[in-house]
């Protein structure tokens, strides 16, 4: 029998809980022999009081004061013992200064979620309405760590080989087409894996899956009246927390497993997850928002504040969090090894992550401490870390984030390139040519796998509205159409929305195969927006943020009705994983010739819309030609190595099935050396030995 | 309803019989009849759940407790859960730790 723990007894009784004082690391509960040590940081808090709650009833069962002698440093620690860890409910009441202008707004009347809450209580099933009267709306609660993760270990994929599928959890399988048995959860998404299999993408990237409250949002229907959601979810209530209202189980408190399921199972069919996450600033707004966690525990430490006390608005949505102060680089690095220990995450993409390298007064700093410490974190080290390298207040650096070596960048400047050659803008080739070879202007150093491509994302249009729609159309969000995004890039191809003209809608077909042809023979790590491979609409709306309708929705029904549109889409995916020259790590040098009409003669002129490149690595040649002019050109082909010809492998101008030639199957040209590119195509050749 | 535990063995099987509600409360008589299976060293562990009318999270994290204490070599089978409750174990991705069967 091994002997009790010394440390396993109580020195004194609060509230009628035996206690002891507790360890100040690790934050938050952790379980411990005969109790849960439960730990919080505030620098100018002057009393903390620990409030527990039994589930379900709205009083505290008991509140306990944290004894003077119980702070070490900054740090109020405690353990109580006689609680069972997983029913306990917490929060923390803190009392300190209110002077805003210096930076304290405590407010002891309120209970405050644990920034470090494994699991939180009170947004256990989306959409249930909130109880705004609730004192703490926001529980802690513990979660076992007994999950049965067998043999689960992280694919490991290189970088410059995923093929990334941006998806919203809820969205994905919450339309009744989806035919899971759980619609909108984590398990439903488990469910449509063979799905994800079969499409051939190695990468999930998941939208914000952090807890956060759906009905923070105060604007409503301009038609019905009805309430709008948060439907994104991008303001964060809880960094540890995974969203309950996601999980099918949320209501028995077992969204962790659910979760975990979720990411064991893409493991084992081969799929990494990347989580979106949002740091640069949380659910509790400006000075008129609530306080929930960050403010009343220690508003200047969490916040960037002006001098005058005021919270500075780098994210557009009322605060930004002070990413550079230690304590706070602390709680982001614990928290992203949580998700990379406990939920087996591959990778996070990083909202508006200019923002993590600002100072705490707002300058952007050349070597921002914070990004530096993720870069070389032994727990991260193997973690795809991705930057949407810009922020809310005009700090843009694609190509320039801090990313020591570690950090990809959504890059935007693809997106914009490829959607004004598509539609045919004047003096895009030049750009075109350097983003589809993986934009080494921006990159030189990086490689290739620096560059996250994308034409689509969830900000903004669906691929189909991009050649469906030449303004945004975001009336139902209920700001009048000014949100979302203006310089949109997009063309409707001749009649605004919804249209029967056959010739229209041939040309929106095509051009959305002509963006994915682009995308997925280009050197850098594509990026799919889920459901652009069925042709999803959010008819012309693209700021979907607040839409928990069919509008966000991913219809399933779309597959049968596009189904050439996926074939495509699967084909060239298949296409992509099977040819490594299109993957290289290192930015394509002398293995690349380019050509216009004529082979060996590129036209970098602005008028010209027409560009051809070939790829060569070893044996292999691939020949990709696009053409954004309204007319057809006759080219002449370049010649493939000895004893190989051209076979074709796609052309966007030809119906389905011959719009794209399964592997192997590639058929030979008619006359070698030459094709007919039609108007507003893209051809992708492939040099195989002559038979 | 409260929880009524019942376990019988035979050569190196044990079959444990549920009947009420399996919560936090009554968890613990369900993990000592797990641990005196893992005692006697059993191959296979057969619950019978038929009569199971309820299992909250406790009861869910009871499997995973079973699982981590009988080992990944011992089979364990739950048979004929009503279908919310094999739903929830499904939901929560502890169908890869359990056999699930219907009666």
């Amino acid at each position: 029998m091994s002997p009790e723990r010394i440390d396993a007894y109580p020195t004194r009784a609060i509230a009628g809980y035996g206690v002891r004082a507790g360890n100040p690391l690790p934050f938050g509960a952790t379980a411990v022999p005969g109790g849960i040590n439960f730990s919080v940081y505030s620098d100018r808090a002057t009393r903390m009081w620990l409030v527990l709650f039994r589930p379900g009833e709205a009083e505290p069962a008991a509140e306990l004061e944290f004894p003077a002698e119980f702070r070490i440093g900054s740090v109020f620690a405690m353990t109580v013992f006689g609680l069972d860890p997983e029913t306990v409910e917490y929060g923390f009441r803190a009392d300190g200064p209110f002077d805003p202008a210096h930076g304290d707004r405590f407010d002891p009347s309120r209970v405050l979620t644990d920034p470090y809450a494994r699991t939180i209580a009170g947004r256990d099933v989306w959409g249930a309405e909130p109880d705004r009267d609730r004192l703490c709306p926001y529980r802690s609660r513990l979660v076992p760590d007994d999950f049965d993760w067998g043999d689960d270990a992280p694919p490991g994929i290189p970088t410059e080989d995923l093929v990334v599928y941006e998806l919203h959890v809820r969205g994905f399988t919450c339309h009744p087409s989806s035919g899971v048995s759980a619609p909108g959860t984590y398990a439903g998404l488990r469910e449509k894996i063979p799905y994800l299999r079969e499409l051939g993408v190695n990468c999930v990237e998941l939208m914000p899956v952090f807890e956060f409250d759906e009905h923070d949002n105060p604007r409503t229907d301009p038609v019905t009246g009805e309430p709008l959601l948060d439907y994104w979810g991008y303001n964060t209530v809880g960094f540890f927390a995974p969203k309950a209202g996601y999980a099918a189980t949320g209501r028995f408190g077992m969204q962790a497993d659910e979760f975990k399921s979720l990411v064991k199972d893409l493991h084992t069919a081969g799929i990494e997850v990347v989580l979106d996450v949002v740091f640069n600033h949380t659910a509790e707004g400006n000075e008129q928002g609530p306080t929930l966690s960050f403010r009343g525990l220690d508003n200047a430490t969490y916040y960037m504040l002006t001098p005058d006390g005021d919270y500075y608005n780098f994210s557009g949505t009322g605060n930004t969090v002070n990413c550079n102060h230690p304590v706070v680089r602390d709680f982001v690095l614990n928290c992203l090894r949580h998700w990379v220990a406990q939920y087996h995450v591959d990778g996070f993409r990083f909202d508006l992550a200019a923002i993590l390298d600002r100072a705490p007064d707002g300058t952007p700093l050349a070597n921002p401490p914070l990004l530096e410490q993720l870069a070389h974190d032994p727990v991260l080290r193997h973690c795809k870390l991705i930057a949407e390298a810009w922020d809310a207040a005009g700090l843009y650096e694609v190509g320039s984030f801090p990313s020591y070596g570690r950090f990809a960048e959504w890059n935007g400047k693809y997106r914009d390139a490829v959607r004004r050659f598509l539609k045919g803008d004047p003096a895009t080739v030049g750009e075109l040519a350097t983003r589809i070879v993986g934009s080494p202007d921006l990159y030189t150093g990086r490689g290739t796998a620096a560059s996250v491509n994308f034409v689509t994302a969830h900000d903004g249009f669906t691929l189909h509205d991009l050649v469906t729609y030449n303004d945004k159309h975001n009336e139902a969000n209920g700001e009048a159409g000014r949100d979302g995004a203006n310089d949109n890039h997009s063309w409707n191809c001749g009649a605004e929305g919804p249209t029967d003209d056959p010739e229209i809608l041939r040309l929106r077909t095509r051009q959305m195969k002509n963006a994915l042809a682009l995308l997925l023979t280009s050197h850098g790590v594509p990026m799919l927006l889920a459901g652009d491979e069925m042709a999803r609409t959010q008819r012309g709306n693209n700021n979907t943020y607040c839409q928990d309708n069919e509008l966000s929705w991913l219809d399933w029904s779309l597959l049968d009705a596009n189904a050439g549109l996926h074939r495509f889409v699967r084909s060239l995916i298949a296409f992509r994983h099977a040819h490594p020259v299109l993957r290289s790590a290192a930015h394509p040098t002398c293995g690349v010739s380019w050509h216009g009409v004529r082979a060996g003669e590129p036209d970098w002129s602005a008028g010209c819309r027409l560009l051809a490149v070939t790829f060569a690595q070893g044996d292999e040649r691939i020949h990709l030609a696009a053409n954004a002019h309204w007319e057809a050109h006759e080219l002449e082909l370049p010649a493939p190595a000895p004893g190989t010809s051209w076979h074709l492998v796609a052309d966007t101008s030809a119906e389905p099935p011959h719009d794209i030639n399964p592997p192997t199957a590639e058929t030979t040209l008619a006359v070698p050396d030459r094709y007919r590119i039609g108007p507003r195509s893209t051809v992708i050749l492939l040099a195989r030995p002559t038979t | 309803m409260p929880l009524t535990v019942t376990v019988s063995t035979t050569g190196q099987a044990a079959t444990i019989d549920l009947t009420g509600e399996l919560d936090a409360a009554s968890a613990p008589a369900f993990h000592d009849t797990i641990e005196q299976a893992a005692a006697a060293g059993v191959r296979e562990l057969v619950i019978r759940a038929h009569r199971l009318t309820y299992m909250a999270s406790a009861g869910l994290r009871s499997l995973v407790f079973a699982r981590q204490k009988l080992g990944d070599d011992v089979r364990i089978t739950v048979l004929g859960a009503i279908a919310p409750v094999a739903r929830t174990i499904r939901q929560a991705g502890f169908d890869c730790s359990v056999t699930l069967v219907d009666a």
